[in-house]
């Protein structure tokens, strides 16, 4: 069982295939797991930047906003979503100046290269957009998305607990306590159930 | 438009631990008790249920049921010649909110203070000297171990704290603590069930001569009905314990140990959602009206009270005071004033060894179920020939494994890609990790106070809090991650990495909500918020309970002794204050 994207909320179009792209990179389809595209970490994140976590709406936003320490953590004024689409918008500008092609349009390899580049600063990305601080809100969304329980959109199928052998939602493990060192026998189960349970294991 | 209720006996402000027994207790004493809680009403079956408890994205990563920084943040920086600015997001420590406060989501490990940690400054003048810690401002909290004893003891049974003690009226036991103070009994539960790394860390530990033992758990290691009549459930090594409500009413907190029974009592009564704006004095300040609030539809409320009971988080406790007037905001430099002064944190490391050929199955895990070694904690040890004062557990306790936030690898891996997710495979449940709780010690320059920029929703300013880590601390620790490193040459594994504590206190990563001092307790109303049983110097009709008190923290969770402070309080109150209310039960 899985929630089924039913279109883009947040992203459009082109932003979607930018962040499927990346999500792609960032959690590459080999012999461990399906990538994160497949995985749904876009969707996960487009459905993220609609609600609190996006709006930043539990977080203190008053002014003034004044240049910090790096103790003092986030002080920049754009919430999520905000930073999502400028700096969606600036990645793909930069790229089609320099290469003359998308993210999304670039071999494996370019996207690597371009995303290695980005985390560590050495791109200057246009209108003000800082490449690390961007990546790393990538990054960790993309994270939350690949590892969350599936009713957030992403984890299809709980790909990233089967990956792991982390056994979800289960709760009680009393009869596995002092059974050390011996593999936990049981498949993962999400908070919308199991498939196994169901029947409907796609 | 201000409202003005009918008068109270006793008005609390905060509705978690010490709120809920500071009720329970003065209910049963026949006063008419008004609880006022900030954030919502909470209970087990409608709020941390079963069915969607289990949620890791919801409750630790956005982290559902905390308080939120958009009610109330504060401002920080590590030394006051900076700027200091919002946490915008709560990192570092994540405070709580609503019925049941930050004990809904503590992890549940329940210690005592010992006689040393309680007269630190005597303890430590008389073994080391005066020179030996003349650059901090360490105090006695003015009681001693075997006074807090009975205190202890009650909130241990309100608890049902699993456990083995080591030292039971002088007599060591075997398999317990052998440096805590002695006890008047057992804990009212056996230790949890092992797992797998603390039983390995445990063996270790023993191996080289120093002595393990269970970490005291408020999870419950089998069915419990305490002194309340309140029945817990066995805890089920879910996995779900820090940052989420318990489902199984295995976890120790307000709803499964007091709210049942106070709930029904006639003289009590909780409103919730309701913020408490200030402490409302009389004329001249010496004693307390009641209090303001102001409700979600922005309605403002003056409740008047006999006694006001300060019972919110201790840093939201010593804000109170700073807004309200109660006692005099601390000046660094002068060293004057009391409120804000001795803010302490818990300086903290951590080890991780990594292997090839185990399988710890992180997930099976609780809150408090470990293995904790105390031989480097406190004054346990002799700091004559070092150069520091000060301790730390060391705690072997996997609480969970939680794939959002719990992917040990090994140094040096990348962040993403093919190589990243080989290394997260291998990592996930082959990683051992433990760590140091190290001891606060107080300076001159961590305090708090309020900020004279950011103000809260109400246009009142934020708290201002000056912190970083003491070189005495950060001496602590390292002497603590040798002593880790020589655990984890012990293991054998195939590499082991030590994360040490650094100077420059990062507001952002998770560190600990162990926030301790601003409204410190003590014998010498120019050096202390409150006397020895929480009631203010200033203002004799509040009492302000919580980690507040504390003069500075040991290398131990809070909670036990906040829990312990609190029936101290209560049992002052009803025996020592109600015989002639408003007067100081202390004189100056």
């Amino acid at each position: 069982m899985q929630v089924v994207a039913g279109g883009w909320q947040f992203f459009t179009p082109q932003e979607a295939a930018l962040v499927e792209a990346i999500v792609d990179r960032i959690i590459p389809a080999d012999d461990l797991s399906m990538g994160g595209k497949e995985a749904g970490c876009a969707v996960y994140i487009d459905r993220q930047l609609m609600g609190a976590f996006g709006t930043s709406s539990r977080l203190y936003t008053q002014g003034p906003f004044l240049p910090a320490l790096p103790t003092q953590g986030y002080q920049g004024e754009a919430n999520p979503a905000q930073r999502y689409r400028v700096g969606l918008a600036a990645i793909d500008a930069f790229l089609k100046q320099r290469d003359g092609k998308t993210f999304a349009e670039l071999q494996p390899a370019d996207q690597d290269a371009f995303l290695t580049a980005m985390e560590a600063g050495k791109v200057e990305l246009p209108n003000g957009v800082k490449g690390p601080g961007f990546f790393g809100l990538l990054l960790q969304n993309t994270m939350e998305g690949f590892f969350a329980d599936p009713v957030y959109g992403g984890n299809k199928d709980m790909v990233s607990w089967r990956m792991l052998g982390f056994p979800g939602a289960r709760y009680d493990y009393r009869d596995h306590v002092s059974k050390h060192n011996q593999p936990y026998p049981r498949p993962p189960v999400s908070i919308e159930g199991s498939p196994e349970w169901l029947g409907k294991r796609s | 438009m201000t409202t003005i209720l009918p008068r109270k006996d006793v008005v609390i402000v905060g509705l978690g631990w010490t709120g809920a027994i500071l009720a329970h207790e003065l209910t049963d004493q026949g006063l008419d008790v008004l609880a006022i809680e900030r954030g919502p009403w909470r209970d087990t079956a409608t709020d941390f249920n079963i069915g969607y408890a289990q949620d890791e994205l919801r409750y630790s990563i956005r982290r559902d049921l905390f308080l939120q920084p958009a009610v109330e943040t504060m401002t920080m920086r590590n030394d006051p010649s900076q700027t200091a600015l919002p946490m915008r997001d709560f990192g570092s420590f994540l405070p709580g909110n609503g019925v049941g406060g930050a004990g809904v989501h503590w992890n549940g490990h329940t210690w005592r203070f010992w006689d040393s940690d309680f007269q630190t400054k005597t303890n430590l003048t008389k073994r080391y000297g005066a020179a030996r810690i003349a650059d901090l401002q360490v105090e006695d909290w003015g009681v001693t171990g075997a006074e807090m004893e009975p205190y202890y003891d009650q909130f241990e049974y309100l608890a049902g704290i699993s456990g083995k003690a080591g030292n039971i009226k002088g007599k060591l036991q075997e398999g317990g603590n052998p440096f805590e103070d002695p006890r008047a009994r057992d804990y009212p539960n056996p230790p949890m069930e092992m797992t797998y790394a603390p039983t390995l860390f445990a063996n270790v530990g023993r191996s080289m001569g120093l002595h393990p033992f269970p970490t005291p758990s408020a999870n419950m290691s089998r069915a419990y009905v305490n002194p309340l009549g309140i029945t817990m459930g066995q805890c089920t090594y879910c996995g779900f314990c820090e940052r989420f409500g318990c489902a199984n009413y295995s976890k120790s907190s307000a709803q499964t140990t007091i709210l049942p029974v106070l709930m029904k009592k006639a003289n009590f009564e909780v409103r919730t959602d309701s913020e408490v704006l200030h402490v409302d004095l009389a004329a001249g300040g010496k004693s307390a009206r009641g209090v303001t609030y102001v409700d979600t539809s922005g309605q403002e409320f003056f409740q008047p009270a006999d006694l006001v009971l300060l019972c919110a988080y201790g840093l939201h406790n010593a804000r109170l005071m700073m807004l309200s007037g109660i006692g005099k905001i601390y000046d660094p430099n002068t060293g004057e004033g009391t409120v804000g002064r001795n803010y302490c944190y818990q300086t903290n490391a951590g080890v991780q060894v990594f292997f090839d050929d185990k399988n710890f199955n992180p997930f099976i895990a609780a809150g408090a179920l470990g293995q904790t070694i105390d031989d480097f904690n406190g004054d346990a040890f002799d700091h004559g020939a070092l150069d520091f004062v000060g301790g730390a557990g060391i705690n072997c306790i996997p609480t969970n494994g939680r794939p959002i936030g719990t992917r040990p690898t090994l140094p040096g891996t990348p962040k993403w890609g093919s190589a990243w997710k080989k290394a997260t495979v291998e990592g996930y449940k082959s990683t051992l990790g433990y760590s140091s709780q190290g001891s606060s010690y107080a300076t001159r320059t961590n305090y708090l106070d309020l900020d004279p920029t950011y103000k809260d929703r109400f246009g009142r300013p934020l708290m201002r809090m000056t912190f970083d880590f003491p070189d005495n601390d950060i001496r602590m620790s390292n002497y603590l991650c040798d002593r880790m490193e020589d655990i984890a040459k012990a293991f054998g594994g195939k590499q082991y990495s030590v994360g040490r504590r650094k100077k420059g206190w990062d507001s952002v990563p998770y560190q600990s909500t162990h926030n301790t001092g601003g409204a410190i307790m003590g014998t010498d109303p120019k050096r202390s918020a409150v006397n020895t049983f929480l009631q203010s110097w200033d203002v004799p009709n509040v009492f302000v309970i919580g980690a507040s008190a504390f003069p500075q923290n040991a290398g131990k969770n809070p909670t036990g002794t906040v829990g312990a402070l609190a029936f101290r309080a209560a049992d002052a109150i009803r025996n020592q204050y109600l015989r002639n209310p408003g007067a100081p039960l202390v004189r100056a």
